[in-house]
C-alpha cells in the first residue's frame, strides 16, 4: 500500500511531500471507510432480513410451534393458521414442475452442448437467456388466459378419459389448479436448468467423449454414458437452482392454482402454494397474528431457498474440480 | 452390421433428435410469448393507454399513465439506491478489502439474491411499512433496491477483478494513489461490464411485482411526491388480468407487451455493450 | 523441399521388408493399415501433405518428429477421431485389412481400432466399470469378471488392483491410470491400438513400465504410437515414421532410421539440432 510513496519525487522540502504524502493516504483512507460503509451496509440488510423475518414472526412461532406445519386449517376468524396447505401445494407444484423441466431442459442442454454447431448453440442459449428474463407476472398472464382454458377444455377432459382412474386425474376440470400451476412453473425454470446444465457438460473435458467414442460408443452412448455422468453433480446444482426459484415464485402461480386452502391427491384441484398465499392475503391481513403467521411463511421460504441455492452451489463446485482431475469419482 | 449395432445406431440417431426438439420447445415460447402478447395486446396500445388514469370499474376509454410514471419513479428510487450499495461494496471487497470480509460480503449479497422476492416484499414492508403505517412509493422504491444491490455488486466485483493487474501496477507506479487508480484506470476499463450489470440489474427489477403488493401497494389516480402509493405497470398487470372486466384484460395485455418489450430491449442491450469486448487488452 | 527428395518420400509407401513389390503381392497379413495420398485441413489450413505409409501388422510403428509436425493428426485419422472437429476434412484413402475406413461405419471400426489419449483419462467410475464399459456396450462373449480380469493382466495392471476393483478410478497413481487405460482399450479386443504419447505425463518409472507393456502386446495387436521422445521411438519401435510439417519426410525399419537415415532432415532431428 505504501509503494505510491517510494515512487514519488521529492519535489520539495520534506514537509511539502509529507503533506502531500498524508492526503494522498487520506484520501485512501477516505475511499476505504466510504466504500467499507456500503460494502458492511450490504452484510446490515441481510442481517436486518432474517431478523425481521425471525421477530416478525414470533406470535405464531410461540403459539403454535412445529404445529404449524402440519395442521391443515387456516382460518383467519378464529385466528387458527396451519400452514400444511401451503407447504402441501408448493411441494407438489414444484415436484410436477421439475417432473416436466428436468428431461426437457437436460435434453436442450445436451443438444447445445454436444451437438449444435457453437454459433447456434450461442444464439440459441441467448434466447434462452432472453426467457428467463420474462417477469414472472407475465407467465401469469399467458398461464391464465391461455394454459388454463387450454387445460379446461382439452387438456384435462383428455386426461380424465384416458388416465382417469388414477387419483391424479379425477375430479371437475376448472383448469385452475395444482397441474396447471406446475405446468407453467415448468416453462418458467427450464431455462434455469438449461443454461447451467449446458455450461457444466461444456467444461467437461474433451478426452472423456472422445475415450468413449474411441471405444465403439455411438454419439448418444459416449454422452449419456460418459460425458453427462461426469456433470452429474453439476446438472443436481441446476437442478436445485431450479427448484429454488420454482418454490419462490409467486405472480404466476398465484393466477393459475385457484388460491383454495385444499390438500387432494387429484391434480385438478384448485390449491394454494406458500408464495402465493401470502401475495394474495398479506395487505388484507387483519391483526398481528394473522400477519405475523404469513411472515413465518415468509421465514419458512426464505430458509428452503437459501438451503437449496446452498447446496447447489456446492454441486456445481464439485463438477468443476472433477473436470480439473481433483475430485473423486 | 448385425441388428444389435442396428439397434444402438437407432437409438443413438432418436435421442440425439429428441433432444433438439427439447431445445425447440424451450426456445419457441419465448416466441410463442412474444406473439401472444403482440395479438391480444397490440390493438390496445394507443395514444389513452399512455396518458390516461384508469377509468372507473366498468368504462372503457382509460390508460395506465399513472402506472407508467409510477413505475418509472420507483425504478428510478431503486437504482439510486441499489447501484451506490452494489457498485461501491464491490469496489471495496475487490479492492480494498481482506479475503474474509470479502467472503461475508459476497455471501451476504447471495443470501439477499436467493431471496424469494415475496420474502423482500414482507422485509421492505416490516421495516419502511409498518413503522410508518403508510404504504409509499419509497417503500417500493426500497424494496426494488434490495434486489438491485446483489446483482450489481456481484457483476460489478467480477469485472472489477477481470481489470489486469499490470494496468493497475502502471498507474501505481506513476504515483497514483488507490483511490485515484480505482477511479481513473480500473473503473473505466470495466465499465462495460459495470454498465451491463446495472442494466441486467434494472431489467430485473422492472418486471416484479411480488416486491410492490405490500410496499407500494397501486394507486387509482396519480401519486404525489414520493410518501403516497403508487400505481405500477406489472401490479397493474396482476390486479387487471384476474379482473372480470375484458377491457380491462384488454389492457393488461398491453401493459404486458409494453412491459415485456422494454425488459427485452434493455436485456438485449446489455449483451451488446458486453459483447463489444472489454475495452483493456489482454 | 526439391525434386529429389520428394521422390524419395514417394518411394517409401511400405516399411522396405516388403521393397517394390506391390501390396497385394506382399501377404496382406503383413500389413494392417494401410494409408495412403492421405492430405488433411483443419478448417482453410492444410496440416498433412500427401501421406502414404504402411502399418505392419504385429508390430510397433512410432510417428515422430517436431512439434506440430502432424503425427498426432495423422494418428488421430486412423480411428477418424478428427471427425470429432467440425472444421477437419480429409482426403485420400485409409485401408484397415484392405477395406477403406472412411467409407465403413465409424462405431464399428473404433472397436476394432482403439486408442490411448495422451493424458490417462479414466472415467468417473470404479477400476472394473471402466474396463467393463467397452464390453458393455459392446457385447462379449466371456463373463463379464473374467473379461476384466483379462484385460487388466493384458496390461500388466491386475495385481495391483485385484483387490480393490471396485475403487475409483481417480484413486489410482497417473501410471496406473494409463495402464487402466490400456486395459479399457484392449477389453474390446482391438486389431490397431493407437498411442498418443501415451507416457508424456508420467513418471521415468511408469514410463519404462509402459513401454514394456506395449512391446509384450505386438502379439495382441498391431501398435502405432506417436512420441516426442526419440529414445523410446528407438527402444520399442520396428518401425518408425519421421513427420515434418505435415510432410512424410522418412519412413524405414528403427534400427536404420536411427543408425543410418536417407534424409539429412531425418539426421538433423535425431542428432537434436533442431526439434
Amino acid at each position: 500500500m505504501s509503494t505510491a510513496s517510494t515512487t514519488l519525487p521529492s519535489a520539495g522540502p520534506a514537509a511539502g511531500s509529507r503533506s502531500f504524502l498524508s492526503r494522498l493516504r487520506e484520501g485512501d483512507e477516505i475511499a476505504r471507510l466510504v466504500t467499507f460503509l456500503f460494502a458492511a451496509s450490504v452484510v446490515l440488510i441481510t442481517i436486518l432480513l432474517v431478523f425481521e423475518l425471525w421477530q416478525g414472526s414470533v406470535l405464531p412461532r410461540h403459539k403454535f410451534g412445529f404445529a404449524f406445519f402440519h395442521t391443515s386449517v387456516w382460518d383467519p376468524v378464529f385466528e387458527k393458521f396451519g400452514a400444511l396447505p401451503f407447504i402441501y401445494g408448493t411441494v407438489v407444484t414444484s415436484v410436477l414442475a421439475l417432473l416436466i423441466a428436468v428431461p426437457l431442459g437436460i435434453g436442450a442442454a445436451i443438444f447445445l452442448a454436444e451437438l449444435a454447431p457453437a454459433r447456434v448453440s450461442d444464439t440459441l442459449e441467448f434466447f434462452i437467456d432472453l426467457l428467463a428474463a420474462v417477469p414472472s407476472v407475465i407467465y401469469g398472464l399467458l398461464g391464465f388466459f391461455i394454459v388454463v382454458p387450454l387445460m379446461r377444455e382439452y387438456v384435462q377432459p383428455g386426461l380424465k378419459n384416458t388416465l382417469g382412474f388414477l387419483p391424479f386425474f379425477q375430479g371437475p376440470a376448472y383448469g385452475l389448479g395444482f397441474l396447471t400451476a406446475g405446468i407453467v412453473l415448468a416453462i418458467m425454470v427450464i431455462p434455469y436448468i438449461i443454461s447451467v446444465s449446458r455450461e457444466v457438460l461444456l467444461s467437461v473435458p474433451r478426452d472423456q467423449r472422445e475415450a468413449a467414442l474411441a471405444l465403439g460408443s455411438t454419439r448418444w452412448e459416449s454422452t449419456w454414458k460418459v460425458v453427462v455422468p461426469f456433470a452429474r453433480s453439476g446438472i443436481m446444482g441446476s437442478i436445485f437452482l431450479a427448484l429454488a426459484r420454482a418454490l419462490g415464485e409467486t405472480m404466476a402461480v398465484s393466477m393459475v392454482i385457484g388460491n383454495a386452502p385444499i390438500i387432494s391427491a387429484s391434480l385438478f384441484s384448485p390449491g394454494d402454494s406458500i408464495a402465493s398465499v401470502i401475495a394474495n392475503q398479506f395487505s388484507e391481513a387483519t391483526g398481528e397474528l394473522y400477519t405475523q403467521s404469513l411472515i413465518e411463511l415468509g421465514l419458512v421460504l426464505f430458509l428452503l431457498t437459501f438451503l437449496l441455492n446452498g447446496l447447489a452451489r456446492i454441486l456445481i463446485l464439485v463438477t468443476s474440480q472433477r473436470g480439473s482431475g481433483m475430485g473423486n469419482a | 452390421m448385425n441388428p444389435r449395432m442396428r439397434w444402438r445406431k437407432f437409438v443413438s440417431n432418436f435421442m440425439l433428435a429428441m433432444t433438439g426438439v427439447c431445445a425447440l420447445v424451450a426456445v419457441s415460447v419465448l416466441f410463442f410469448i412474444l406473439a401472444s402478447l403482440v395479438y391480444h395486446g397490440g390493438t390496445s396500445i394507443n395514444w389513452n393507454f399512455f396518458t390516461k388514469l384508469p377509468a372507473p370499474v366498468g368504462e372503457t376509454g382509460g390508460g395506465m399513465a399513472n402506472a407508467i410514471v409510477g413505475s418509472a419513479k420507483l425504478l428510478l428510487l431503486a437504482t439510486l439506491f441499489g447501484v451506490p450499495f452494489g457498485f461501491l461494496g464491490a469496489i471495496y471487497i475487490a479492492e480494498f478489502s481482506g479475503s474474509k470480509v470479502a467472503f461475508v460480503v459476497r455471501y451476504s449479497a447471495d443470501l439477499l439474491n436467493g431471496a424469494p422476492s415475496i420474502v423482500i416484499g414482507i422485509f421492505a414492508f416490516s421495516i419502511a411499512v409498518h413503522p410508518f403505517k403508510h404504504f409509499s412509493t419509497l417503500a417500493g422504491g426500497f424494496a426494488l433496491g434490495v434486489m438491485m444491490i446483489p446483482i450489481t455488486l456481484r457483476s460489478t466485483e467480477g469485472f472489477l477483478l477481470d481489470v489486469p493487474r499490470t494496468l493497475r501496477e502502471g498507474a501505481m507506479a506513476l504515483g497514483a494513489s488507490k483511490w485515484k487508480t480505482i477511479a481513473t484506470v480500473i473503473v473505466p476499463a470495466a465499465y462495460r461490464g459495470i454498465l451491463t450489470a446495472i442494466l441486467l440489474a434494472f431489467a430485473r427489477v422492472a418486471g416484479e411485482t411480488a416486491p410492490l403488493i405490500f410496499t407500494a401497494l397501486g394507486n387509482s389516480y396519480w401519486s404525489h411526491g414520493l410518501n403516497e402509493p403508487t400505481a405500477s405497470l406489472p401490479v397493474m398487470i396482476w390486479n387487471y388480468a384476474i379482473s372480470a372486466y375484458d377491457d380491462w384484460h384488454r389492457q393488461a395485455w398491453a401493459a404486458g407487451l409494453v412491459l415485456l418489450t422494454l425488459i427485452l430491449i434493455i436485456n438485449i442491450l446489455a449483451r451488446a455493450i458486453l459483447s463489444r469486448g472489454i475495452s483493456v487488452p489482454r | 523441399m526439391n525434386a529429389s527428395v520428394r521422390s524419395a518420400v514417394s518411394v517409401n509407401i511400405t516399411p522396405p521388408v516388403t521393397t517394390g513389390a506391390s501390396r497385394e503381392a506382399t501377404a496382406p497379413a503383413q500389413l494392417r493399415m494401410t494409408i495412403s495420398k492421405v492430405n488433411f485441413w483443419y478448417g482453410a489450413k492444410q496440416t498433412l501433405f500427401d501421406i502414404s505409409l504402411g502399418i505392419a501388422t504385429s508390430k510397433v510403428t512410432a510417428l515422430i518428429g517436431p512439434s506440430g509436425c502432424g503425427k498426432s493428426t495423422l494418428l488421430r485419422t486412423l480411428d477418424r477421431m478428427h471427425e470429432t472437429v467440425r472444421s477437419s476434412r480429409l482426403e485420400g484413402e485409409i485401408l484397415l485389412d484392405g477395406k477403406n475406413i472412411l467409407a465403413e461405419d465409424v462405431t464399428l471400426l473404433r472397436r476394432r481400432v482403439g486408442m490411448v489419449f495422451q493424458r490417462p483419462n479414466p472415467f468417473p467410475k470404479s477400476i472394473f466399470e471402466n474396463v467393463a464399459y467397452g464390453l458393455r456396450i459392446n457385447g462379449t462373449k466371456l463373463p463379464m469378471a473374467e473379461a476384466v480380469e483379462k484385460s487388466l493382466r493384458h496390461a500388466a495392471l491386475w495385481d495391483e488392483v485385484k483387490d480393490h476393483l471396485h475403487k475409483s478410478a481417480y484413486e489410482l497413481s497417473g501410471g496406473q491410470q494409463q495402464r487402466l487405460c490400456i486395459a479399457r482399450a484392449l477389453a474390446v479386443e482391438p486389431e490397431v491400438l493407437l498411442l498418443d504419447e501415451p507416457c508424456s505425463a508420467l513418471d521415468p518409472i511408469s514410463t519404462a513400465k509402459i513401454e514394456e507393456l506395449l512391446v509384450q502386446l505386438k502379439d495382441l495387436c498391431t501398435i502405432v504410437t506417436v512420441t516426442h521422445n526419440m529414445q523410446q521411438a528407438a527402444r520399442i519401435s520396428d518401425f518408425t515414421a519421421f513427420l515434418l510439417t505435415g510432410q512424410l519426410i522418412e519412413f524405414s525399419p528403427t534400427p536404420q532410421l536411427f543408425t543410418k537415415p536417407s534424409d539429412p532432415r531425418t539426421e538433423a532431428y535425431i542428432t537434436g539440432r533442431f526439434g
